[in-house]
């Protein structure tokens, strides 16, 4: 006997909307979930990204739109009979009952003969390594121990759809890591989907097949990692995936897609990710691709720095105020004057206005 | 491995004060001075008092005379009986009652004012409440009224001056202290593990007796007896509402009448006694049972 996810095609979201008294905590949510698929929903806080898990899992009811399992409408159902399984933040383990109770409960209310259940806890304390503590309390065994429990309760009831609300944030960085090739590793080995809310771009661009970005509870961008890494659809999106320094520039030359524009007093070579109709427009850069060099065009002063082991990491000031973050592979010092520059294809430009 | 110079310890003096602090006696400890007198003027030693008077009777007959003739005499004896056929209904009654208004009222909007509304019967104080029961459910009361008037009873019906009138301004009385112990209980159980057992498949049943149940059995447990023993001390209500003499005799009703009308203030202490060591047992016996439950924390984890 193997636990492995039950079989379906697809989980689709049909403009999925979600009110609180007149505030919109979701806009207008579509979205197809393949099977064996690891989305990351990921935004800052307030972005709407627990509500649309809440509203997934049933635990909140939907104020428009409908969610399907292939053929099947499941919005209007309760989360007991939706069948998909959830890990809480907190973890939520039920305090009063062993591990193994805690593993067996959803096999319980499917009223399943005791040998099965045993045997499928059994192998979900194996697959999460706690075969050694199953019968103690969950008060007894440490936060990522807990978590790890949390996980084998929502998959031993196979699942066609695991739920996670940023189940990292309550461990410390080194478990954090582990516990990330840990879920993966899971949800390879079941083939279940995997909707992972997190804020962490990290985690999200380390563990998911594709990445939703929500803002405002709006999806302003849904990729690849590595399309959301290397090419993010707006400022905003780009800001958040670590894009650092955004900055207010003045397009002068357009060549296709590449533009020459003024920063301060400074004249940088960038490239357009969206139409860029106006003369104001944003140039967003990582920290990692603004380097110092001799004839880097912008001049700065450096306001302070990092020592990061591999290289230096640090904060300068142009003549004008602008503040930059940048990446030096020498020793820097505040107050020492230096000139930073970007290869253009590293700077993305977007349309000005808001930012 | 090196050889080490072993001295040997040096004698050394501790202040008294840094002796006491290791043993968790610090000058916070003072603070229970208060406290401590309060409860040894106002507690210990009249309840001493009352032993030590209820052990010299007035009529003389050796120390256990109050307690041989309280024993001997079924009319005194019983009220025992007649005041825990009285409290544990009560205090049952008013337990089931508040456990599903306080899972209800747990979700709520408007929490603070539903609460305020029923905290009132406990401020209007027994004697209030009682005067409104006998007007209200009186032979010539409105409830009566309204019955007969609609047909449904030819005859007033007995609520008042009778066991039903006391039970149910038992309840009134009652209910409030009992609803917000429950409630504090049951707020204290993290939502999320409600959650929890929905995604798992539970049913509203299912999470109330899997879930919520033996989380909140330990706190039951307590509010029972802190119930409880307010409504075995019931007084006010069994003579007002009740038949003092007859099916609503409780035991304070039998201190009272050794201790005011007989003026046999060791008779008095004696019963007092008796009433408290009863209180004891019931209190030991649930807490004893309760002490089967889990009583761990009931919050779901670090979060």
């Amino acid at each position: 006997m193997t636990i492995s996810a039950k079989n379906f095609r697809e989980l689709r979201l049909e403009g999925m909307r979600r009110d609180f008294g007149g505030m919109n905590a979701l806009k207008d949510i579509s979205l197809t979930v393949r099977r064996g698929e690891f989305i990351a929903l990921l935004g800052p806080s307030g972005c709407g990204k627990s509500t649309a898990l809440n509203c997934l899992a049933g635990l909140l009811p939907l104020t428009g739109g409908s969610i399907w399992l292939d053929e099947t409408r499941i919005d209007h159902l309760k989360p007991e009979e939706r069948g998909f399984g959830m890990v809480f933040q907190n973890y939520a383990l039920f305090p009063h009952m062993s591990l193994r109770k805690n593993i067996g409960f959803g096999l319980r209310m499917q009223k399943l003969p005791r040998e099965v259940i045993d045997a499928k806890v059994e192998e979900a304390l194996a697959l999460v390594r706690l075969t050694k503590q199953a019968d103690k309390l969950p008060g007894q065994i440490s936060g990522g121990q807990q978590q790890r429990v949390a996980i084998a309760r929502a998959i031993v009831v196979e699942p066609p759809l695991v739920l996670m609300d940023e189940p990292l944030s309550n461990l410390d960085a080194k478990l954090r890591l582990e516990m990330r090739a840990e879920i993966r590793r899971i949800h390879n080995m079941i083939g279940c989907s995997t909707i992972y809310v997190t804020h962490d771009q990290d985690e999200a661009l380390s563990l998911a097949d594709r990445i939703v970005v929500l803002r405002d509870g709006e999806m302003r961008q849904v990729g690849t990692p590595h399309e959301l890494y290397a090419r993010p659809a707006h400022a905003d999106v780009a800001e958040f995936m670590g894009y650092r320094n955004i900055l207010k520039a003045q397009a002068q030359s357009h060549d296709g897609a590449r533009l020459r524009m003024r920063v301060g007093g400074a004249e940088i070579a960038g490239c357009a990710i969206e139409a860029t109709p106006g003369r104001d427009v944003i140039a967003a850069m990582r920290p990692e691709d603004l380097t110092p060099s001799e004839h880097g065009p912008i001049a700065a002063s450096v306001i302070s720095a990092e020592y990061r082991g591999r290289d230096f990491y640090g904060l300068a000031r142009t003549p004008e105020g602008l503040d930059l973050w940048f990446r030096s592979d020498i020793a820097v010092r505040p107050g020492e004057a230096l000139r930073l520059g970007a290869p253009a294809e590293r700077v993305l430009v977007y349309a000005g206005g808001a930012a | 491995m090196q050889n080490m110079v072993l001295t040997p310890p040096v004698p050394e003096r501790v202040r008294l004060s840094q002796r006491l602090a290791r043993r968790g006696f610090d000058v916070t400890t003072l603070l229970l001075l208060p406290a401590l007198l309060f409860v040894m003027v106002l507690f210990v030693y009249p309840a001493i008092y009352g032993l030590w008077l209820s052990l010299h009777p007035m009529n003389g007959g050796g120390w256990l005379a109050n307690y041989t003739a309280f024993f001997s005499d079924p009319y005194t004896y019983d009220t025992i009986f007649t005041t825990l056929k009285l409290a544990i209904p009560v205090t049952l009654v008013n337990l089931l009652i508040s456990v599903p208004i306080a899972l209800r009222v747990r979700h709520m909007r408007y929490q603070r004012m539903l609460t305020t509304i029923l905290i009132i019967p406990v401020t209007l104080g027994t004697v209030l409440t009682a005067q409104g029961m006998l007007n209200y459910l009186g032979p010539l009361g409105w409830f009566n009224r309204v019955l007969m008037l609609l047909g449904i009873i030819h005859d007033p019906v007995r609520l008042v001056h009778d066991f039903t009138g006391v039970f149910l301004s038992q309840i009134v009385g009652g209910f409030p202290f009992c609803f917000m112990l429950v409630l504090s209980y049951v707020t204290g159980i993290d939502p999320s593990l409600e959650s929890a057992a929905a995604m798992l498949g539970a049913g509203p049943f299912a999470r109330f007796r899997h879930i919520i149940l033996p989380l909140l059995g330990a706190g039951l447990a307590i509010t029972f007896c802190l119930a409880f023993v307010q409504a075995f001390a019931v007084f006010p209500s069994a003579v007002l509402l009740g038949a003092p003499s007859g099916p609503t005799r409780v035991i304070a009703i039998a201190a009272f009448h050794a201790a005011y009308e007989e003026y046999d203030y060791s008779m008095g202490s004696a019963v007092a006694i008796i009433m408290g060591a009863v209180q004891i047992i019931v209190v030991m016996l649930v807490m004893k049972a309760s002490s089967l439950l889990y009583r761990g924390p009931v919050a779901g984890g670090k979060g």
